[in-house]
């Protein structure tokens, strides 16, 4: 349990040390937020109009007062007002969340669909032409950035089929499936390719490492068929690397795919933030990046637990 | 010397480690301007030409010369990945080494100092680096080192651990070597191969990073080429002229290829535990 307590005891620390970073980093920007949103009709304000809206937007006070303040409304919900919006931040994080959410599982989904099967195919004709065909294969995945896969899709689609994706638009899943899946399901393959040539490649080293253990030889001298070797007793536990890499992967997926979002234009959290950052919209880029972070750190907590629950040696460590 | 003939016979080494000298050499040829054309000139009368004998990868909208602005692009986003895994290696041995030499409060700070940069994804860190001080070659660099340092430390901290409770440093400390003896002599030499394994992967992530924070418009400016601009110059024309995406993708793909077999192939021989997988 120590393990598990130790990790639980670090996640407070690493939260404020994250929030100071955020509130520090977006305070060394030049240039300030008021006139970012009001561009070239800052300069028509006059100095009390200014300090009206500093008062407003709290950003009057010395850092330690805001920071202070910034951090006390976290637990309350309340992380400031959008400046770009309008709104309380929370609201815009989470009018774009569910998105990124969709488009994480998607992508997720995707990967382990096809990596899991790839990395056992693999694994269990190794060295043969077909194993070297599919580690070619994920080798190329994994090096092909998530734009360039990006572009090629909408290359092909819009030089072959003359259609081009939708770009811009989101519809809730619960609002109508269908239109939902298809705007959402391109940049999920564009982000699931990359991710299901990871999850190919550990499926198969993980394959090959189990394959080989004792206990695996003795099920096959016991008599036990191949197919019952390598999915009832080879993969359970060949899965765990596979579970620690798509939480990872996930948690970063949460992040908002900045560029992926970029590309096919969603209205995710990740291209919220790009936007917040070129804006200078200091309380949602704070609140943003704390809420992105938070998710990473919750994420990789679990995956952790999940693995030390998986893994007695890794849970057992610090006894 | 023998690492390298080790790498020459591993296959992912061979073909890793010959894309990567390709890259250097292409690199090098377009830093020192031995390129077709002027990379900056603007052909007006063969805007978005195709690929021809005189313009083997075609012309830009400009009517700039494309297989030039590939041969400087690659020769700028290399440079970018080299300094910023260079920092970051720097910076993630010393704060490694000490962190784990030192021990205590010094050692809790730093990991937990750690801990936190590696709480936040990578791209969103060096986004906010480069949003406060602005987009440009030199920030990136900045930005990839900062986001790579950490995972340095922790690859260091480690396996220096480890060193440091062995019976020849316990020796060294005996005769009386001095505390950067020890630490240079027995630690950082006995870390070389782990170092080696990771500096190729993060060149790979590096390029993948330069190349992304580009293509955002938040990496190299514009006139400079490199090829996440490249990329993201094509998004518009690359109906019209489809290889304005093809080359630059090709390049891109090919060079974290490079590093990736070449990462590969180094781990086997330097770590013989994972060779099997």
């Amino acid at each position: 349990m120590s393990y598990v307590i130790r990790r639980l005891r670090a996640f407070p620390l690493v939260l404020i040390g994250v929030s100071i970073i955020v509130f520090i980093a977006i305070r060394l920007v030049p240039g300030d937020s008021i006139t970012a949103m009001l561009g070239t009709e800052a300069g028509l304000l006059t100095p009390q109009q200014r300090d009206s809206l500093a008062i407003y937007f709290g950003i009057d006070q010395p850092w330690p007062v805001q920071y202070w303040r910034w951090f006390t409304g976290l637990f309350s919900g309340d992380l400031g007002i959008s400046v770009t919006y309008g709104k309380p931040v929370l609201s815009v994080i989470l009018e774009r969340f569910p998105l990124t959410l969709e488009l994480a599982l998607l992508a997720m989904l995707i990967a382990l669909s096809i990596g899991v099967p790839a990395g056992i195919f693999a694994a269990t004709r190794n060295e043969r032409p077909a194993d070297l065909g599919v580690r070619i294969a994920a080798m190329i995945g994994q090096s092909t950035p998530s734009f360039v896969v990006g572009l090629v899709i909408i290359y092909i689609l819009s030089a072959g089929f003359g259609v081009l994706p939708t770009m811009g638009a989101f519809t809730p899943f619960w609002q109508d499936p269908l239109q939902n899946l298809g705007q959402m399901i391109l940049p999920a393959i564009t982000l699931g390719c990359a991710f299901a040539s990871s999850v190919t490649r550990v499926t198969r080293s993980a394959m090959l490492d189990v394959l080989s253990d004792d206990y695996v030889r003795t099920a096959r001298s016991k008599g036990a068929s191949e197919r019952s070797v390598v999915w009832r007793h080879a993969l359970p536990n060949a899965l765990v690397p596979v579970v620690t890499l798509s939480g990872i992967e996930f948690g970063y997926l949460l992040g908002g795919a900045v560029i992926v979002e970029q590309i096919y234009a969603l209205p995710g959290l990740g291209r919220m933030v790009l936007e917040a950052i070129l804006q200078r919209d200091y309380a949602l880029v704070q609140g943003a990046v704390l809420f992105i972070a938070l998710n990473f750190m919750i994420v990789n907590l679990l995956v952790d637990l999940a693995y030390a629950a998986l893994d007695p040696r890794i849970r057992l460590e610090g006894r | 010397m023998r690492v390298v003939k080790a790498i020459f016979s591993h296959p992912s080494g061979r073909i890793g480690g010959a894309i990567v000298l390709v890259y250097l050499l292409v690199a090098l040829l377009g830093a020192v301007g031995l390129t077709p054309h002027d990379p900056l000139m603007q052909y007006r009368i063969d805007r978005l030409h195709a690929p021809t004998s005189s313009y083997w990868m075609g012309t830009d909208l400009f009517g700039r010369d494309v297989m030039s602005r590939l041969m400087k692009g690659i020769g700028q986003s290399f440079t970018v990945a080299f300094f910023s895994v260079a920092l970051a290696t720097l910076a993630g041995t010393v704060l490694g080494l000490t962190a784990a030499w030192y021990g205590k409060g010094w050692d809790t700070v730093m990991m937990r100092f750690m801990d936190v940069l590696l709480a936040f994804p990578a791209i969103l860190l060096a986004l906010l680096i480069v949003t406060i001080v602005g987009p440009g070659t030199w920030t990136s660099v900045a930005a990839i080192s900062i986001v790579y340092t950490p995972i340095f430390t922790r690859v260091v901290r480690g396996p220096a651990l480890s060193l440091k409770s062995r019976d020849f440093v316990d020796a060294a400390r005996t005769f009386g070597s001095s505390r950067s003896y020890i630490l240079t002599r027995h630690l950082l030499l006995n870390l070389v191969a782990p170092l080696t394994v990771q500096v190729t992967l993060a060149l790979a992530w590096a390029l993948l990073t330069e190349a992304g924070l580009s293509f955002l418009g938040l990496g190299t400016q514009p006139p400079a080429s490199s090829l996440g601009l490249m990329l993201s110059d094509a998004r518009n024309l690359m109906e019209q002229a489809p290889w304005l995406l093809a080359f630059p993708a090709v390049a891109i793909m090919f060079s974290i290829l490079g590093f990736n077999l070449l990462g590969d192939a180094l781990r086997d021989i330097l770590d013989p535990k994972t060779r099997r997988a």
